[in-house]
């Protein structure tokens, strides 16, 4: 694929989340917190500034504690490739209401735009069916991300894996709050649980 | 997976071998949800239990941070989790315990100990010897078990000041409680 037909990751997570309704989010450390804020702060949002490699993981334990929910987490390549382990346990649990969405620019747009193995050998698609999960697919399209969009809301369907090739632009940061505690307590607070 | 040896029986109770069962009662009771392991074969006993309850999932994990992680998005979804794992484990944990105190929520884990008291197997032994010290600089505090008839005093603690207190807490079972393995006969 050319790097003109690259998708812009603000679009793709502005149409992910644009019916959200009641889906919580998960953002990994990184460009894909800006991505999540720049689409709107919601109390249904729990951004990551740190714990690098552990957004599947956050992501399946709420997914397994509110199974009626959708879950979806949106990270990038850089920090699903640290937690590569968590799709093995992801694909062992199964739980039908997560969907993992990877924002794959192939670099760690972070740290100066190095390469990440995405550039070169590894294919996170196939990682992903490999560790057990049956709903995995390369998004390329606008149409394919819409569709995505309306299937992570079926909770019986999941889990399920998309990795997206976005361009490799470094947007302008939106920051959400980076008060950890905030924003577990907000997002429980909407799910009914008090914060202690 | 090794068996070890026996419990240390030289201690007064009914019945050494029923401390993980005590365990499980007190984690039953704390109405914990979430169970991410590490196997060790001094936790097989508990990590059986747990499989065969309705009210609590085990998740077995591929590393051990994976469960730190886990329990966070737990917490955040209204449930109490606790870990298992054992020492040489810890290490793989350190950068992920950050959330422990960004999140401020109930992490409890309980980790078997290694290099320890008769080991046989010098690797073991430099993860064992920090794994206190490790789990204090991250934030953590530390409670041991060593015998049989105390496990469940220090595990209701342990639960107690985690749950009731957003106080990260890990309990240590040392390999005096749950027996040197053993390679050779």
């Amino acid at each position: 694929m050319s790097k003109a037909n690259l998708l812009d990751r603000r679009k793709v997570v502005s149409s992910l989340l644009a019916e959200r309704k009641d889906t919580i989010v998960v953002s990994g450390l990184g460009a894909s917190t800006y991505d999540i804020a720049a689409a709107g702060d919601h109390d249904r949002n729990l951004y990551l500034w740190g714990a690098m490699g552990g957004a599947v993981m956050i992501g399946l334990g709420l997914a397994l504690a509110q199974p009626k929910l959708p879950v979806v987490v949106i990270t990038g390549d850089g920090e699903m490739l640290m937690g590569m382990g968590s799709l093995a346990t992801v694909g062992l649990q199964k739980p039908k209401n997560l969907s993992v969405v990877v924002l794959d620019n192939e670099v760690y747009g972070e740290t100066g735009g190095q390469a990440s193995h995405t550039a070169g050998n590894v294919d996170l698609v196939g990682v992903a069916r490999a560790c057990g999960i049956e709903d995995v697919r390369a998004l390329a399209t606008m149409d394919e991300i819409g569709a995505f969009a309306r299937r992570m809301h079926d909770l019986e369907s999941g889990p399920r894996f998309a990795n997206v090739k976005v361009d490799d632009a470094n947007l302008e940061r939106v920051l959400s709050s980076r008060d950890g505690t905030f924003i577990v307590n907000r997002i429980r607070g909407a799910l009914g649980h008090s914060p202690m | 997976m090794h068996a070890r040896t026996e419990a240390a029986s030289d201690t007064a109770s009914d019945n050494p071998n029923s401390w993980p069962d005590d365990i499980f009662d007190i984690l039953r009771r704390f109405d914990v949800r979430q169970v991410p392991y590490v196997p060790d074969a001094g936790h097989s006993q508990l990590i059986e239990r747990v499989l065969g309850a309705s009210s609590m999932r085990g998740i077995p994990l591929t590393t051990e941070e994976e469960g730190v992680a886990l329990l966070a998005g737990a917490w955040a979804g209204g449930q109490r989790g606790v870990l298992l794992m054992q020492s040489s484990g810890v290490g793989n944990c350190i950068n992920m315990l950050s959330l422990t105190q960004i999140f401020r929520f109930p992490f409890l884990t309980l980790v078997t100990m290694r290099g320890e008291w008769g080991e046989f197997n010098p690797w073991q032994v430099p993860m064992g010897s920090s794994t206190a010290a490790v789990f204090e600089l991250s934030g953590i505090k530390v409670l041991r078990a060593s015998h049989p008839p105390e496990v469940r005093e220090v595990v209701e603690a342990g639960a107690g000041q985690a749950y009731n207190a957003c106080t990260p807490t890990a309990v240590l079972l040392s390999q005096r409680l749950i027996g040197a393995k053993v390679f050779t006969k």
